[in-house]
Parts: C-alpha cells; structure tokens; sequence
C-alpha cells in the first residue's frame, strides 16, 4: 500500500477504515459500509537520528521494529506504547493513544509526538507539526491526532521524540490491605523526590480488599540499590503497606502489563481515564471483571462483561472509556461533552464522511 | 466611533464604568505587546472579572461581527496580542485566581489571568511546582501562554506549556462554552486531544476560561555546571557530547561572546572572563542519582576542550548562573536602542552552522546580532539589534531575521519554538508549510471561527493586520521587571 493508493481508496471509496496490527480489534473490526485499508503494508523508519532524540517511521510500522531500532542505541519510547510484542502499529498506536505504565514518568503519546503526513477525507496529504523537538508553528494537529481513532484522517507517518533509556531498572512489590490503603499510599508519594518510572496497582481478587502496587525505578547501576533502600524504608514508614518485595524477574512482568496479561484474554477490554479521586467510585462499577490502575491511579485498563453498562456508569462519573477489545457500536464509552468542538474539526478534515463518526 | 453606539453601550452594561475603556488616552497602553515595533488602535479595551462577563463579551463582538484580541500581561514577543484594527481588546488580567489545589493529585484548576510564577509560588508549600518557566514567568498569564504553547529553559525533558496542561473551558469565536479534558493525567485521554488542538492556537479558537494545570514535585537536588569555550563551535559540540552520553539534562544553554558581553555589563555574572562561548549544563533529580550522573557529566564537559569549568557551589552561586543567563536579552537591549528576538529551531546537530550563516548575514547586514539559546532543544533566540530611529534599519532588520529563518527551515527546522507565529512571522509561513496543509488550518479555523472574529490577522498568512511601526524597549525591561530570553 502505498500513500497513492491510500488517496485513490478515500477518494474512490464511499467510506474507509484504516487497519493495522490489529492489536485492539474494536477500532479496526470490519463495518460493512467502509473499505479496509491495510496500513501494515506501508512500514519502515524513515529516519533516525539518535542525537536528535527522533525517530520517523510510516504509520504502518510495527512498535517492535522502532523499540528494537531505539534500544540498539540505548534509547526508548518513554510513552511506554501497549501491545509491543502483539504487532501494534505506530498509526494505530497514536489513533487510540494506547501508552502504557511507562508514561507516569514523562507522560504519554501526546508528550512525545512531533510531526504527522496524514490522509485528508479528501485525499490530500497534509503534514502538521515537524520533526525537531521543539514547534510552535502551525496548529498542532500531531497531538490532535492523538486518540482521533482514524476518524478524522489516515496517518501515514508519525515523528516521535525519544530519549535516553535508563541504565537498568528495579521494581518493588508492595502488597496493601484495601485499595484505599494503596490510593493514599500515592497520594502521600505525590509530593517525595522518588523518581518512578511506573507506579501500578491493582486488587488481587475482584471480590477481595487485598490490593498490590508495583512501583519501578530506573537509573544507574550504582544509585539503584540505594534508591531502592531509601524508597522501601520510606513506603514502611508513611503507608499501610503491609509487605514489600522486590521482583526478581521485573522485566517479564512489565512485559505481561503491556500485553496486558492481567486480563486473561477477556474479550472486552477498556481503556478509561481517571482522576486518581474517581479511582474508587469507578472501582465499585458492577459491570468491571478487572481492572489494572496505571501511573498512580491516573488511568485505568479494565475488563467487563457488559459494555452498555459501563458506558451508563461512565456517563454517571462523566468519564470516557475507550473500547479495545469487544463488541461494541460505540468505540467511545460515556458522555462525550467535547463531541461539539470535534465535529467542527471533523467537518473541517472530513466534509464527505469517509471516516467513520466519532 | 467606529462601530454603532449601541456597541459600546452593550459593552458598557456587561462591563460598567472604568471597565470599559474608549478614550484615546486609554487605549495607548494596549496598541502594542512587547514586539514593540508594532502598533495599531482597538476601537474599545474591555477589562471583565467574570467568566460570564467574558462569554457575554464575545457574544456581542460575534452579533456585531467586530474582531477581538484576548489579552494578558502583553508580553508576546511576536504581535500576538496586539489588537486588531477598530476591535475589541479583551484583558483578562482581573480574571486571576487560583480556584483549588489539589497536591494530592498534584492538580490546580487557575484562571486565564494568573501569572505563572504565581502558581508555583502558591503549590511550593506543597512540595509541588509548574514546570513551564519563560523568562517573563513573574509577568506573563497562563492564558497567554497556553495562546501560545510557551516553553522555558526546561523544555527538553518537561516538555512545553502544553504537556502540563490537563483540562481546559473555553469559549469559542461565536460564544459556545466547551469543556474538555479531565484531572487525570491522561488529560484527554479518550478520543481526538482537544487540548493539543487548542494550546498554542494564538487565541484563533477563542478565549481559555478555566485551565486545570498539571504539578510536578519539586526535585530534590539541581546540579548546575559552566563550560567557558574559545570558540563557538566547541561549546556546540559538548552539547552534542553530553546528548551522545546518554544524560538527560534539565537544561542546555549556551550564550555568546556578544551577549556574555552585556550579560557582564548590567549583572556582574562572575562568568569565566574572555569566553567566546559559555554552556550551562543542568541536572535535577533525585540526589543519589543526580550525584552519580553529576559526575558523569563533569568527566564529559572536561573532554570537550573548555578552558574554564565551574560547578555551583551552592543554591546561591546557582542562582548567580541563571541571573546572567535569564537577564542576557535585557542587557544586550541596553545596547542597543532597538532589537528584534527571532525564535527558530534547528536539529541539534545543525547549530554550528546555524550560527555560522547567522553570524555571516549579520556581517552582511552590517546589523549586530547576540545569541543566546536553549542548545539541548535546539532552539535559537538570535537578537538583532538596530536604530529604529535610523530610517531604513528597521526593515533591514526585519529582512535579516527573514534569512535567519529560511535558513533554520533550509536546515530542518522551524519558524518558532515557543514565540509564536503572530503577526510577525505569519509571511514565512508558507516556507514551513505546503498550500494543502495551510489549507486545512484555515479550513479548521473557520469551522471553529464562522465569523473569523478571534484574533484574525495572525498566525496564519492570510488577511490583512494593519499595524504602525516605532521602536523602544518594552516598557516593563525598561523598569527591569522581566527580561527576553
Ligand atoms: C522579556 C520577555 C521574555 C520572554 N521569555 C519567554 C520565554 O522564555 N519563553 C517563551 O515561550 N516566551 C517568552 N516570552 C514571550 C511571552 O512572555 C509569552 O509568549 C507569554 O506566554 C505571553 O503571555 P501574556 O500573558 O503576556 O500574553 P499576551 O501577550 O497578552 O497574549 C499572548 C497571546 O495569547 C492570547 N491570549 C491571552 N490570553 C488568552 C486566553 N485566556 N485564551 C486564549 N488566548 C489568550 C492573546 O490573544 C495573544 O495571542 C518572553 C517575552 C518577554 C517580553
């Protein structure tokens, strides 16, 4: 597939649906009425530059390409994107904004975008922001682009900022009685000097108060042990924290956050954010099977068996929730109060709907 | 009168007396922001308190079709603020209060009007800060720069005003309140990020009435080193050499013989004598690791061929560093009797030759330029200085800071890194940018701005923004309040 052919297809198609990795099937899954375009046909880096901190790759491209790319030279995609070793695709990456633990550190796909070409629903090729790490000309549709779910233009290529990969990383296993315990065990870190690459939590059983947090640090081999030390004497004495460990094999278990392992393969999985102070309301929603909390309770990935539920309960809370996985006519869960002001975007980029609706 | 009458009664009755101002006399104040070379007169400056006052205001100038211009404390550098010819000036500085601070969601929900400092100042008890740190920080409002996604000395690893910014309530050109965002972190989070939409818009969306701020904890250790250099070229190479070790300085900064010159002059830096180049190399972090990487990077900075190196004694000697580096602007404008900031990014690698052509074309011109700017993100502040007095300098400084920014564009940059486009560098745009993609940002603006009311004239190369010229320091360096960077 290349740029051409994608702007023939718009332009040639009544609607499209552009499809990657197929990693969150919910945003990609076939609709009768849209052409798929297949955008892992349209791969590669375009360019590296490792003393830029950039990298620039066609949408298509799959993470594990660009991570493997950025690690040879001791760099990472500090927005810690989902599904890595799944397939996931830059463009679909950045269509449903899905970055992972990581982010707590220096924030997410938004923070870390800095040049777009996109597919208008007219078939032109637009290019918005650049590729140095520093703009301010233009408006800045990189970040709009940012969870936009292909429906406002078909990414063909993304320029990323990078940054250097810490040393080596540790992780501690805290374990506490309730999930409030562990909620105000973040609320007292909120203001320490501790440097956490990830702080997660989540409760052992759905019908159980016992809940366990892992918090990782990442830096250099010589000040790690002390860290380490200095953060363990620290969570005994200001939280409830009831055991603490450290995780021998840390490694394998981020990478089961970032497929997601938690959820065991459930078929609806949902992407929520939360003010950490709405993190226990949303906690008690009947309709979760599971759910993990990322960066300190500022996110939520859950699992549940009834999504229009959910979506009532979302409304509630007027929270957002975005489906990944399962069946579902809305992609969007809940109130969308901003739709307004996107739709006058949408006709802007979109005037003879070849995306589908918000 | 420009408009009808019954405009400035409606005006009148949302904001009474003394809040409305038409006078001539009155309106002196507004007619410029700190790109000072530019003029033009508003036909009324109105001063609300409310955000209901500001909604109803933009609804009147909407219904009468009249162009209006948010304004803060008027410091933008590129045009951004100055008003629109026979329009409305609506200054927002009365609409100043934090309303709540959350510290243990390191959140705090402020009004366009607070100045930035004033935030950290009020979290610090916390332990918390506000990351994003111009150099007019003790002046400038979080409204005007969220208008223009402004940055600081830290923005490599902090990111800009943008990326702390977690919630916003505007209101658009045609008086539609949107709220969008959320206290999470994630902001957004679900769906098209509305906020990167509207930060850094330069007030073309409308007005930010209400903005929830993202707080940082302030990190317990900084670790600040000079480098003095013999050539301008080496201090470009350590930042290179620093970047190629893999640390993650807070801050990069590198000054030039020029302006080293007059940052001597007016502050008594104590900087290493006879430089034609100094760095300024930040850490900040977590002691334990900040002492090791510390140390790291001191091993670096000394193979990089400085002939003077000196680490920061203390918080105090610290302080000293940043007063050369922040008030260096200022003082070269003591200089000289007039002076234009450019703003353009180049990648990192390509700031050797950058400076190069620059310091050619200043030659070429016969037209000083000093430069001081963030190395670590690449972003170039060259200061042209001039006699606005001196029929012709003007415009030839004006032509001189166009080939400066072709050629940051020719090497892979931009037109600005946290300035603004303005009116100022609304000409160059097309150099940047393709006809379809400036296409699809007027096509956005007009679906946003039906009536093309919301500060028209700027950012965008299309329209007219008549304006007069004079020359002059902004009034607040004269008093010394704030300084460029
Ligand atoms: C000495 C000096 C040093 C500076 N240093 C830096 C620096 O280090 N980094 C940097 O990035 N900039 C710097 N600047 C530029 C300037 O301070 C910033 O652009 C700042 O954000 C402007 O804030 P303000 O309150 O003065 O806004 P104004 O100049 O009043 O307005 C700027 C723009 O914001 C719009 N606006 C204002 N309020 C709102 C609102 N509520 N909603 C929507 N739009 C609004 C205005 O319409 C205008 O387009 C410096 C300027 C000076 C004079």
């Amino acid at each position: 597939m290349t740029i051409e052919e994608i702007q023939e297809l718009i332009r040639s198609s009544t609607q499209v649906v552009a499809v990657g990795g197929k990693t969150k099937p919910a945003l990609s899954q076939a609709v009768d009425t849209a052409t798929p375009i297949d955008m892992t046909a349209l791969t590669g880096i375009v360019e590296y530059e490792p003393d830029e901190y950039t990298i620039t790759a066609k949408a298509g491209t799959r993470l594990k390409t660009l991570a493997d790319a950025v690690a040879a030279n001791q760099q990472y995609l500090p927005f810690d994107p989902l599904f890595v070793q799944d397939g996931a695709t830059i463009g679909g990456t950045v269509a449903a904004n899905t970055g992972g633990s990581g982010r707590f550190r220096y924030g997410g796909l938004r923070d870390f975008i800095l040049g777009i070409y996109f597919v208008d629903g007219s078939g032109n090729l637009v290019r918005g922001g650049g590729k140095v790490v520093k703009n301010a000309s233009g408006f800045d549709l990189p970040k709009f682009m940012v969870g936009s779910l292909g429906r406002y233009g078909i990414l063909t290529e993304v320029t990323l900022k990078v940054f250097p990969k810490p040393a080596e990383y540790r992780t501690l296993e805290i374990t506490f009685g309730s999930l409030e315990d562990a909620l105000n065990g973040t609320f007292a870190l909120a203001n320490q000097p501790f440097e956490m690459d990830a702080l997660d939590f989540r409760r052992v059983q759905r019908d159980g108060r016992e809940t366990t947090m892992w918090i990782r640090l990442g830096g250099l081999h010589e000040s790690l042990p002390g860290r380490i030390g200095r953060l363990t004497r620290w969570l005994k004495e200001h939280t409830e924290s009831q055991s603490i460990q450290e995780l021998t094999f840390e490694q394998t278990f981020w990478d089961g956050i970032n497929q997601t392992e938690w959820a065991h393969g459930a078929q609806n999985l949902v992407k929520i954010p939360v003010a950490p102070r709405q993190l226990q309301a949303l906690d008690r929603c009947d309709s979760i099977t599971r759910a993990h909390y990322y960066a300190a309770g500022n996110g939520a990935l859950v699992t549940a068996d009834d999504l229009e539920r959910l979506s009532e309960t979302l409304t509630g809370l007027n929270l957002n929730g975005l489906v990944l996985r399962g069946e579902s006519d809305q992609a969007i869960l809940g109130k969308k109060g901003w739709i307004g002001l996107a739709n006058r975007v949408k006709t802007a980029l979109d005037p003879h709907h070849k995306f589908l609706a918000i | 009168m420009t408009h009808p009458e019954t405009f400035y009664q409606q005006l009148q009755e949302i904001c009474p007396g003394r809040r409305t101002l038409t006078r001539h006399v009155d309106l002196l104040p507004y007619e410029s922001d700190a790109l000072v070379a530019f003029s033009t007169k508003p036909a009324a400056v109105v001063l609300p308190e409310t955000e209901e006052e500001v909604v109803a205001i933009v609804k009147v100038c909407h219904a009468a079709g009249v162009p209006f211009v948010a304004r803060g404390s008027g410091t933008s550098l590129s045009g951004g603020s100055m008003p629109i010819k026979d329009g409305v000036v609506i200054a927002l500085n009365r609409l100043n209060k934090i309303l709540a601070v959350d510290p243990q969601q390191r959140t705090a929900i402020v009004q366009p009007g607070v100045i930035n400092l004033k935030i950290s100042t009020a979290v610090k008890q916390y332990g918390l800060y506000y990351a994003p740190d111009p150099s007019s920080q003790s002046i400038c409002t979080i409204g005007g720069n969220i208008a223009f996604n402004s940055g600081g000395a830290h923005c490599l690893k902090y990111g800009m005003t943008s990326n702390h910014i977690l919630a916003l309530k505007v209101v658009l050109p045609d008086g539609e309140i949107v709220e969008f965002g959320s206290e999470s972190t994630e902001g957004m989070g679900v769906g098209p990020d509305l906020i990167g939409l509207f930060v850094g818009s330069e007030g073309l969306f409308g007005i930010a009435l209400k903005i929830t701020v993202r707080l940082l904890p302030i990190p317990e250790q900084y670790k600040t080193v000079l480098a003095a250099y013999d050539t301008l070229e080496k201090a470009g190479d350590a930042v290179s050499a620093v970047v190629a070790s893999g640390l993650l300085p807070g801050a990069m900064e590198i000054m030039d013989k020029m302006a080293l010159k007059a940052a001597e002059a007016a502050v008594k830096t104590g900087y290493p004598a006879g430089a034609e180049a100094l760095l300024i190399v930040e850490l900040e972090g977590e002691k334990e690791q900040v002492e090791r990487e510390f140390a790291e990077l001191v091993n670096v900075i000394e193979g990089t061929g400085a002939y003077a190196v000196e680490v920061a004694r203390d918080e105090a000697h610290r302080g000293k560093i940043w007063k050369g580096r922040k008030g260096a602007f200022s003082s070269v404008g003591r200089l000289s009797p007039d002076y234009i900031v450019q703003d353009g990014v180049v990648p990192r690698s390509q700031l050797g030759k950058a400076l190069a052509e620059i310091e050619a074309a200043s030659k070429r011109y016969g037209l000083g330029v000093a430069n001081v700017f963030h190395a670590g993100d690449g972003n170039l502040h060259p200061l042209i200085m001039y006699d606005g007095r001196i029929e012709g300098q003007l415009e030839q400084a004006e032509k001189l800071a166009g080939e400066i920014l072709a050629t940051c564009i020719k090497l892979g940059g931009t037109l600005t890194g946290e300035h603004g486009i303005g009116v100022e560098k609304r000409d160059y745009m097309p150099l940047l940018f393709g006809e379809t993609d400036l296409d699809v940002m007027d096509n956005i603006r007009n679906q946003i701005d039906t009536k093309g009311i919301a500060n028209p004239g700027k950012k965008l190369p299309t329209g007219e923004a008549p304006a007069l010229k004079m020359h002059g320091m902004h009034p607040l360096e004269k008093a010394g309040i704030i300084s460029r960077e």
